[in-house]
């Protein structure tokens, strides 16, 4: 059996191990347009500020290829896949023939037409180690930076150069940031802390042009008129499926490849995972890309089980965060912020003053969401209640005490995660 | 693999199995040293829980499990299952994002925020038993071959 994945990221990673764990003997090969062997992407914006060295990018043993027999072909881009003959094109014009192909190529980072933008010299996109890289070799350069989108990705590449000492405005669409996981006190208790850093936050307005000369940049104008001096500008607005050489192919993609439980595709032997992929969603059942790492993991893990002939179900994706901005952790996962409120019940905690913020969102006898700032401790264990779709109406009153804790689970929740009755080796 | 089972109808609430679990992790592994002495001081991985001034308590730890939702969850792949069924963070990669804080069901990883690394059971390598267990006066704390559900 001859396996193919496109892509060298965590998906790639679990589908590796997904096989291996039924299938030794079959050959693996792994493509990836980067010269890096996996690393831990988010940890680009650690490198960037100087928190973790280029040693420790490293995401996994240093004996993983070789111990689980991977063929790795770095600084190769596929550019085209045949579904009838079975072959991956490559940039080079080779090709590479599969039985069983994952693509979990990842996201492309978005960039709009915005005016101005054509032909300026330090315009960067952050979601590369090489992102990174490129901004710490030039940050001597960097004085001014004005970061388009105030998501994970903007609020880490800001971080980032926040530690470099540069002066840093985020400027965000929506009315708060990291609006995708945040409700508005949670934006509102982060982007305080970040102004008390001096991070400039800046919500509803966009930037409608980049001014400048030729190459260089004096600052941008917001759609509200006002003009930001600034010399660099990060556009993190956000990442698109990195599906674009699949035109052509018999592979449904809509947002993203469109894929089963299975992680299969539209064609025929061909699965797809991560955030390339667009997978059931846990709550609605709909398809939607989810690009979060450990969903990422999951589906590659999925993927990689069935190709190697497994058998193995996506239980649906689960949004979860966990993010820490100047020392205020904050996690957020399922429905943190639901859009027809009616439905659900919500309780909530704050303590602004000490940036604590605490909300739990039911729908009848379930928890489905859950936000926490400040004390995150044992964040998991709501987690698990959300996955697991526990009958939470028992201990309803306690789910918000600062404690919470296995302890106000039912008896026999407590004793199935924990006693050692029944457990047989 | 052996795992660490807790029967809470016998746990007393003593926290010496954390107490243990501290010493154990600690440079000088004697407890009066470890904690007057030692400004780096590990916490405990096991974490006993209270109710009602006591009646009800119970140490909970990591189950080691099949398929670790932190391991899925870690950016940096600090977390590693090894081939004897133990996970373990390796401190020095950790970069404290609380990722498997926010993943693990168990509620079994703590954040060490002293030295912002996550901490986690890893059944201490060095001894037979784990300490915790070997701690426990009332014998609430069993280490047997089992699964993790």
């Amino acid at each position: 059996m001859n396996y193919v994945i496109i892509g060298n990221s965590v998906a790639a990673v679990g589908a590796i191990r997904g096989i291996r764990n039924i299938d030794q003997q079959g050959n693996i090969i792994v493509i990836s347009r980067e010269r890096h062997t996996a690393y831990g992407r988010p940890l680009i914006s650690y490198l960037l500020g100087g928190l973790v060295t280029e040693k420790r990018m490293a995401y996994l043993p240093e004996d993983f290829y070789e111990k689980n027999r991977v063929n790795l072909l770095l600084n190769s881009e596929a550019v085209g896949l045949d579904t009838d003959k079975k072959r991956v094109k490559l940039a080079g014009g080779e090709t590479v023939p599969y039985d069983r192909l994952l693509i979990a190529t990842g996201g492309d980072p978005f960039v709009p037409p915005i005016e101005g933008l054509a032909g300026k010299g330090k315009v960067f996109t952050f979601t590369t180690w090489d992102d990174a890289a490129k901004l710490k070799g030039i940050s001597h350069d960097i004085n001014r930076v004005v970061v388009i989108g105030g998501g994970l990705i903007g609020l880490k590449a800001a971080e980032g150069l926040h530690l470099l000492g540069k002066q840093i405005t985020i400027v965000e669409l929506a009315d708060r940031i990291l609006s995708n996981a945040f409700d508005r006190p949670a934006g509102r208790i982060v982007a305080k802390k970040m102004k008390a850093n001096g991070i400039d936050v800046i919500t509803e307005d966009t930037v409608v042009k980049i001014e400048g000369e030729g190459a260089d940049i004096h600052g941008v104008t917001l759609k509200s008129g006002d003009f930001i001096p600034c010399d660099t500008v990060i556009v993190a607005i956000g990442v698109r499926p990195a599906a674009g050489f699949l035109k052509g192919s018999k592979v449904e993609v809509n947002r993203g490849i469109v894929v089963n439980d299975l992680m299969e595709t539209s064609a025929a032997g061909v699965f797809a995972a991560g955030d390339v992929a667009e997978a059931r969603d846990f709550f609605s059942g709909q398809k939607n890309p989810m690009p979060i790492w450990p969903d990422a993991y999951i589906q590659g893990d999925v993927a990689g089980v069935t190709m190697a002939g497994g058998e193995k179900s996506y239980l649906g994706g689960l949004a979860m965060n966990s993010l820490e901005l100047f020392k205020v952790p904050t996690i957020s996962m399922g429905i943190s912020n639901p859009l027809e409120p009616k439905e659900y019940e919500i309780l909530t905690f704050q303590d602004l003053e000490n940036y604590q913020y605490r909300k739990i969102v039911l729908k009848k006898k379930l928890l489905v969401g859950a936000v926490l700032v400040g004390n995150v401790e044992r964040a998991g264990i709501f987690a698990g209640l959300i996955r697991e779709k526990v009958d939470v109406s028992p201990f309803r009153n306690s789910l918000l005490a600062p404690d919470f804790g296995i302890i106000y689970l039912p008896r026999e929740v407590r004793n199935a995660l924990f006693a050692p009755y029944g457990k047989v080796a | 693999m052996k795992r660490i089972y807790t029967i809470e109808d016998v746990c007393i609430g003593c926290h010496l199995c954390e107490v243990a679990c501290i010493t154990e992790h600690s440079l000088s592994k004697d407890p009066v040293k470890a904690f007057l002495h030692e400004p780096l001081r590990p916490i405990s991985r096991c974490t006993v829980e209270e109710q009602n001034g006591g009646v009800l308590s119970l140490s909970t730890t990591c189950r080691h499990c099949d398929e670790p939702d932190c391991l899925r969850a870690c950016i940096s792949g600090a977390i590693q299952k090894y081939e004897n069924g133990v996970v373990r963070i390796d401190t020095e990669q950790c970069v404290g994002c609380w990722s498997c804080v926010m993943a693990c069901p168990y509620g079994a990883i703590q954040r060490n925020l002293t030295k912002k690394k996550a901490n986690k059971c890893d059944l201490c390598p060095d001894r037979k038993n784990p300490a915790c267990v070997d701690a426990c006066p009332n014998r609430a704390l069993v280490f047997k071959e089992g699964n993790q559900k």
